[in-house]
């Protein structure tokens, strides 16, 4: 089994589901040659050619749009947008056409589109290239958001993505790019979207996280005294997230901390906690704490160890959930 | 056509770049001068880390920015994309706060929160540098229909011209045809600029945009008048650039800029420019522009020679690196700098702010 970072992980995804399948094709602003900006498609030009690795125009509403024209007609698009900032320009194709053919044409007309973006701060750049927008795709009905944290579960999710009948958003942390490598079967397997993974187990307390903060929030499980015992879940898929291993981990401990980059007011967090209130009153040992970022816009990298969570955070958010 | 008293001697044909004194082409050439110094010092500083996110530099192409904007007013409003810290010098920001900006400190023009691609200067008419690439050519239209309602509506002040600029990659973005529809529709006086260096990040522009070889067609297509520059000699720029800005100035008009330009370095700083060779990039220096208008003003105006080309250049280097060592001792922004500007006055709403939760102080600050 060969030991792959997230980069290396999803390449080889894409490498794969080009194999299979003669629809699947890749396009982006400079996805051919140059491999794109976070070099994840390097390789592929080289291997299948001008006519399934497509460098774009800089227009990502044309290329959104065009993906899900292809996708319509049968292909299996994979665009790469170069940062979620840059989905701006897309956001209409993506929220008003993608989303909603299958619905809009009573199921006659799908739109199988995976789009690969990465996603979040922690590399030291400004605003547009560090943020975190998953709540706002989550919103809207139609659209699947997927955001794997580990290089296992990104290749497993991604090819589940690009089979999956309708269309996904693929957020790729891109703090986690090149920052460790694990084991990654070089078989084909799917992880099914949709299913949250428990990290570690506990009887005490939930801790719920997506994306990079996984890993703040696995330092501050370090940190927590030796007595208590915390089960960490990363969701993996944002919508339709995995309510029942939530529920079934806050029955057992009876106390819930959600951590997400993003900004706090009206992101996913506020949607778990809501769901936990719903399903688990009676179980609740404490109000559900959540660990965000800022409602401000991402700093500039002098602040921006500042504005993402880190262990601290999620210790004091911790120790007061306990404390209750 | 007035002919100054060292015209052209190369050149048979007057030229209107003639009529420029030596004073302001000694500017120009100190302006693109030090662009491209701040630049260098720019470039070390971002491989000392001591610059953060992305920055894209501008050095071989200062003949656009330098060129362009001497030929209109300075309270002719500005907007272009991230490739900006030689608009904002050459728009007369104090390289001190174009550097801090860059170190994220607070002395810099946006307050350290914006860093390389966002130099803002309202003194200077200076309406920012933007990342999304074109979002910035409808602002340049509403930046001039503004100036032209102020003018014509309000009666104030007199006929304004706004310069957008835009790479060649961001001409394949909707926004700009959106924009170019609405200019031509109201009359609006923007004069887009088209920074035509040959490369979106890396896709050369035959790659990139369809009948690239006639970018003109596209302005024409809306009925504006659309010119062609060759970007490389900053006395072409001015012979060209000028009637233009002062006919769209004059029937309050937009026009559109085919400008022929090229980057010496990769798109940004992490660019391995495996799209481009050598050869091509030492092709285009044998042009430069500086080079060009230090020979210009030599060996056909007398106006410098060796010795205060090398003073001049000495004093620019010192200014570069007062500017780069101001940015290193200014000021860290304070951590409750995250709250501030986000709406004009404060909001306790926001959370978590200086009001955590359950009215709590936050904890962090
Ligand atoms: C909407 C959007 N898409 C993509 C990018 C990433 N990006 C930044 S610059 C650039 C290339 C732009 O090339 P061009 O307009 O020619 O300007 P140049 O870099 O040559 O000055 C790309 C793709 C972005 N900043 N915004
Ligand atoms: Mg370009």
């Amino acid at each position: 089994m060969a030991t792959l970072n997230l980069v290396q992980a999803i390449n080889l995804a894409l490498q794969q589901e080009m194999q299979k399948d003669d629809r699947v094709i890749v396009l982006g602003e400079d996805v051919g040659p140059n491999g794109g900006v976070f070099r994840v498609t390097e390789g592929l030009h080289a291997q299948f050619g001008d006519d399934r690795v497509i460098d774009t125009p800089l227009a990502e509403s044309g290329i959104i749009g065009t993906a899900i024209g292809m996708a319509m007609n049968d292909l299996r698009p994979v665009p790469e947008i170069q940062f979620e900032g840059f989905l701006g320009p897309a956001y209409d194709q993506i929220v008003n056409h993608a989303a909603r053919s299958r619905s809009r044409s009573r199921g006659a007309i799908t739109v199988p589109l995976t789009i690969r973006v990465p996603v979040g701060g922690g590399i030291h750049a400004p605003e547009l290239h560090s943020d975190s927008p998953e709540a706002i795709y989550a919103h809207s009905p139609g659209i699947k958001v997927v955001m794997p944290t580990t290089p296992y579960d990104a290749k497993g999710l991604l090819i589940s993505a690009i089979r999956d009948p309708d269309p996904v958003i693929f957020f790729e942390p891109k703090r986690v790019y090149r920052s460790f490598r694990e084991e990654v079967p070089e078989d084909e397997y799917t992880i099914p979207i949709g299913e949250a993974k428990i990290v570690s187990e506990g009887d005490d307390l939930t801790v719920v996280t997506w994306g990079a903060s996984l890993f703040q929030c696995i330092e501050a499980l370090d940190n927590a005294p030796d007595d208590v015992s915390i089960e960490l879940i990363d969701l993996r898929t944002i919508d339709p997230f995995d309510m029942d291993m939530i529920a079934e981990s806050v029955e057992k401990t009876g106390r819930c901390v959600v951590v997400h980059e993003a900004a706090m007011t009206c992101g996913l967090g506020a949607e778990i906690s809501s769901r936990v209130q719903e399903r688990c009153f009676l179980h609740l040992e404490a109000p559900v704490q959540r660990v965000t970022g800022f409602d401000t816009l991402m700093p500039y990298y002098k602040l921006e160890n500042e504005y993402l969570v880190n262990a601290k955070r999620v210790g004091q958010a911790i120790e007061e959930a306990l404390a209750y | 056509m007035p002919q100054s008293a060292t015209a052209s001697t190369g050149n048979s044909k007057p030229r209107l770049s003639d009529e420029l004194s030596n004073d302001r082409l000694l500017e120009w050439l100190r302006s693109m001068q030090l662009i491209r110094e701040f630049e260098t010092r720019t470039m070390q500083a971002y491989q000392q880390a001591k610059i953060g996110g992305f920055c894209h530099i501008y050095s071989g192409q200062e003949a656009c920015a330098v060129g362009t904007i001497g030929s209109v007013n300075h309270d002719d409003p500005v907007v272009l994309a991230y490739r900006d810290h030689g608009h904002a010098l050459a728009r007369g920001m104090d390289p001190k706060a174009c550097m801090a900006e860059m170190f994220g400190k607070l002395e810099g023009c946006a307050k350290g929160k914006g860093g390389s691609m966002h130099m803002f200067d309202k003194p200077n008419w200076l309406f920012g540098g933007h990342g999304i690439v074109g979002a910035q050519t409808p602002l340049g239209a509403g930046l001039a229909f503004a100036a032209r309602y102020e003018w014509e509506v309000m009666n104030k002040g007199g006929k304004k011209v706004a310069l957008c600029y835009l790479g060649d990659g961001a001409i394949d973005q909707g926004a700009f045809f959106e924009a170019l529809n609405l200019a031509a529709l109201y009359s609006i006086p923007v004069i887009y600029i088209i920074e035509n260096n040959g490369y979106s990040m890396g896709t050369a522009i035959h790659r990139h945009s369809a009948n690239s070889e006639n970018l003109l067609a596209r302005g024409e297509a809306f009925g504006i008048k659309s010119v062609k520059i060759d970007g490389l000699d900053i006395l072409n720029v001015y012979d060209q650039f000028k009637p233009l800005v002062d006919e769209c100035r004059d029937l309050q008009r937009p026009a559109f800029v085919d400008f022929k330009t090229y980057r010496y370095q990769g798109h940004s700083m992490s660019d391995p420019q495996k799209y481009r060779t050598k050869e091509e990039v030492d092709q285009f220096k044998e042009k430069d522009s500086i080079a060009n208008l230090l020979g210009h003003l030599m060996n056909e105006r007398d106006a410098i020679n060796e010795d205060s080309w090398k003073a001049m250049r000495k004093e620019i280097q010192e200014e570069v690196r007062e500017a780069v060592q101001f940015a290193e001792n200014a000021t860290d922004p304070d951590i409750e700098e995250l709250y501030t500007d986000v709406y004009a006055n404060p909001q306790p709403n926001l959370s978590p702010t200086a009001e955590y939760k359950h009215g709590a102080k936050n904890p962090l600050l």
